[in-house]
């Protein structure tokens, strides 16, 4: 079991055809993810990577009934993608693409919460379901099955916590990675939920960054949850007013301070990491009460 | 990217929003003309990005154009501590327009709703003052709209939050169309802030912008080449503009003195995280991004080590994209060509992290398992002496 993805999604690459779209998509059929279609406005017909190129992403839905995509098309026109994406019906949209316009992801994020569809990112590293589903840019070399499901606002910060997971023989379910930016379409209030309801997921760890109020919004959630939840808050010594690389990742005001974030999650009962280092142990600890 | 009010004003001014006139000036003489010109009462504003220039004192009158240019000689070139930016910032243009006579002062703003995830418009009638003040200190007296991007700004939702407002019935008809050129002029220019604090209702009625404030998505402007003339840098730390042209993102950090390279902007904070907890000042924030090469990590290194107050440089990559490898061939390349005084610790973990170690084996580098090991070890070396 998984959240999100499993072995049986079937996935497009919207931008297979660019330097970055060929590279990740076959490391994601490499990992076993079924990768049916990808997409390239003017080259269908061609074929990367051993998968059939379609012009529109409707034309490689209506081919291969691919219930998944996987967006790398550059910042200016990638939501236009994810419009794309939605209009062909495609449930679960995983958009890779740093940069976008604001106004365009917003206008993007409102109509894909009108739709059936599902969106996760932008600025994203995507998802990863152990030995099953890789959608996105996660490396899969640093996962074994266990008990923990993740999610995240950064990547590498990712990495290096399922990484010591690992180190530390903690198996993982699905990790999800929603990304750096100001409006994500999949929050840690979306994510969360799923992980309560996957039978095989018996600990959450939730990396946060300052920003937003995202974390906040999480601990009200986890005060109602049967599970217990590991957190990590990236960005205890960034100064308010710059922002940290991510776009979504900036104190402004009395908004997104890393304390307060620290603060709301101790509320809830969740056990906070003070370094990366002590999320295994605090994992541990956790499993052991169960 | 943040632009300055007269900037603002023109964008205003083709949108629709009447502004006072006026024009901006660089030197007293010029400001001597335009006050001339005006023929009447001058209000001078130096043009800096940062709020709170009353306070700071880079706002002044002047009944006259000698008045005028007495005051242009003096903000001119001058160098003024600004509160609400922390800093202190040289005027190098003064804005000259004619003063208004104030009846009433409005907030009106535009900007984004994290939480929401709509742009929400703030109205407040207690107009002139920081507004994250009346947030805090009367938040009944601030009125929000969450504008339905799909729907767009409607004439009933404008009246809906002039009323919540508590917005005087006669003006309601006339605000309307302010709100929704304001909104439009957000759109076009894909402004993240977009606000006017005044927004002055005169003594003869009219609805005029005493101020203007405005942030440009950075990540839009590529579809408005007509900007790149508002870009200003001269405010920004010289070693950060010296970053940006070299397409690297840094953010320097006040009183640090511990260097600080990563990948990934989260591994980046963290890192700075563990080495306050290791009893260290980071000097700054620099992700190398996804899939550097080695000539962007040489490139880092060298920004790094421009700050005169760093001690020591820590590498913390954890690859995924990024290889191992290709950073420890341009730490290297770096080292041999920068001559470098100061300690250096690298932890490289993920793809090709072992090659990397390989290669750093060959110099005084020195390696670190994990990224708390490698604070430490950065914050023992750098205050050794």
């Amino acid at each position: 079991m998984s959240i999100l993805v499993d072995k049986n999604t079937k996935v497009i690459v919207q931008g297979i055809t660019g330097r970055e779209g060929e590279f990740h998509a076959a490391q994601m059929i490499a990992y076993g993810t079924k990768v049916v279609a990808g997409v390239t406005p003017g080259k269908g017909g061609m074929t990367v990577q051993g998968v059939p190129v379609f012009d529109t992403v409707r034309q490689a839905k209506d081919a291969t009934g691919a219930d998944a995509t996987c967006i790398f098309v550059p910042a200016r026109g990638a939501a236009d993608g994810i419009l794309e994406a939605v209009d062909a019906g495609i449930n679960f949209i995983v958009c890779i693409t740093e940069g976008i316009p604001i106004e365009d992801e917003i206008r993007a994020v409102n109509v894909v919460k009108f739709s059936n569809s599902r969106l996760l990112g932008p600025n994203c590293p995507g998802i990863l379901t152990v030995n099953g589903c890789k959608i996105g840019i996660i490396p899969a070399n640093i996962f074994i099955p266990g008990p923990v499901g993740i999610v995240s606002r950064s990547g590498t910060l990712t990495y290096e916590s399922v990484d010591a997971l690992t180190r530390a023989g903690l198996g993982q379910t699905t990790c999800v990675g929603v990304g750096g930016d100001p409006m994500p379409g999949t929050r840690f209030i979306d994510v969360l939920p799923l992980f309560e309801a996957d039978p095989e997921t018996k600990v959450i760890v939730m990396c946060g960054e300052v920003g937003g109020s995202d974390e906040e919004i999480a601990a009200e959630y986890i005060k109602t949850m049967t599970k217990p939840v590991i957190g990590f808050i990236a960005g205890l010594t960034a100064p308010p007013g710059k922002r940290m690389g991510h776009a979504g990742a900036i104190i402004s005001g009395t908004s997104g301070s890393p304390q307060a974030k620290v603060d709301a999650l101790r509320a809830a009962g969740v056990l906070v990491a003070e370094t990366t280092a002590d999320i295994p142990g605090l994992v541990k600890q956790a499993l052991e009460k169960l | 990217m943040k632009i300055h009010e007269y900037q603002a004003k023109q964008l205003l001014k083709q949108y629709g929003v009447v502004v006072p006139a006026g024009q901006v000036a660089s030197n007293p003489d010029e400001v001597r003309e335009v006050a001339k010109t005006l023929g009447k009462r001058v209000v001078i504003k130096g043009q800096v990005h940062s709020g709170g220039r009353g306070k700071a004192g880079a706002v002044k009158l002047a009944d006259d154009a000698n008045a005028a240019e007495a005051i242009g000689k003096d903000l001119l070139g001058k160098t003024l501590f600004f509160a609400q930016a922390g800093v202190d910032i040289k005027i190098n243009r003064l804005l000259v327009e004619e003063a208004v006579d104030i009846d009433k002062e409005i907030y009106l703003a535009i900007t984004q709703d994290r939480v929401r995830q709509r742009d929400v418009l703030i109205l407040s009638m207690q107009g002139g003052m920081d507004i994250e003040e009346v947030a805090h200190n009367n938040p009944a007296d601030i009125a929000k709209l969450f504008i339905d991007p799909l729907l767009g700004l409607q004439d009933f939702a404008c009246r809906q939050v002039l009323f919540d407002a508590g917005m005087d019935k006669p003006l309601i008809g006339k605000m309307v169309p302010v709100l929704k050129a304001l909104y439009a002029a957000y759109l076009g220019t894909d402004a993240t802030l977009a606000e006017i604090n005044p927004l002055v209702v005169t003594k003869s009625g009219e609805i005029i912008a005493g101020d203007a404030k405005w942030d440009i998505d950075e990540n839009a402007l590529f579809r408005h080449p007509e900007f790149t003339a508002f870009k200003d840098e001269s405010e920004t730390d010289p070693l950060e503009a010296e970053a940006h042209r070299r397409g690297i993102q840094y953010v320097r950090l006040e009183g640090g003195d511990i260097g600080i390279i990563g990948n990934g902007a989260g591994l980046v904070m963290t890192t700075m995280d563990e080495v306050k907890r290791a009893g260290g000042q980071p000097a700054d924030f620099l992700d190398i991004g996804g899939g550097a090469k080695a000539e962007a990590v040489t490139n880092s290194l060298e920004i790094i080590l421009m700050d005169p107050n760093v001690k020591g440089v820590v590498f913390n990559i954890f690859g995924g994209i990024t290889r191992g490898d290709e950073v420890a061939k341009g730490i290297i390349e770096g080292v041999k060509t920068l001559n470098v005084k100061v300690p250096i610790v690298i932890r490289l973990a993920g793809t090709r992290a072992a090659e990397g170690a390989e290669l750093l084996k060959t110099t005084n580098l020195i390696p670190a398992e994990t990224m708390q090991e490698a604070a430490e070890k950065i914050v023992e070396l750098a205050y050794a002496k």
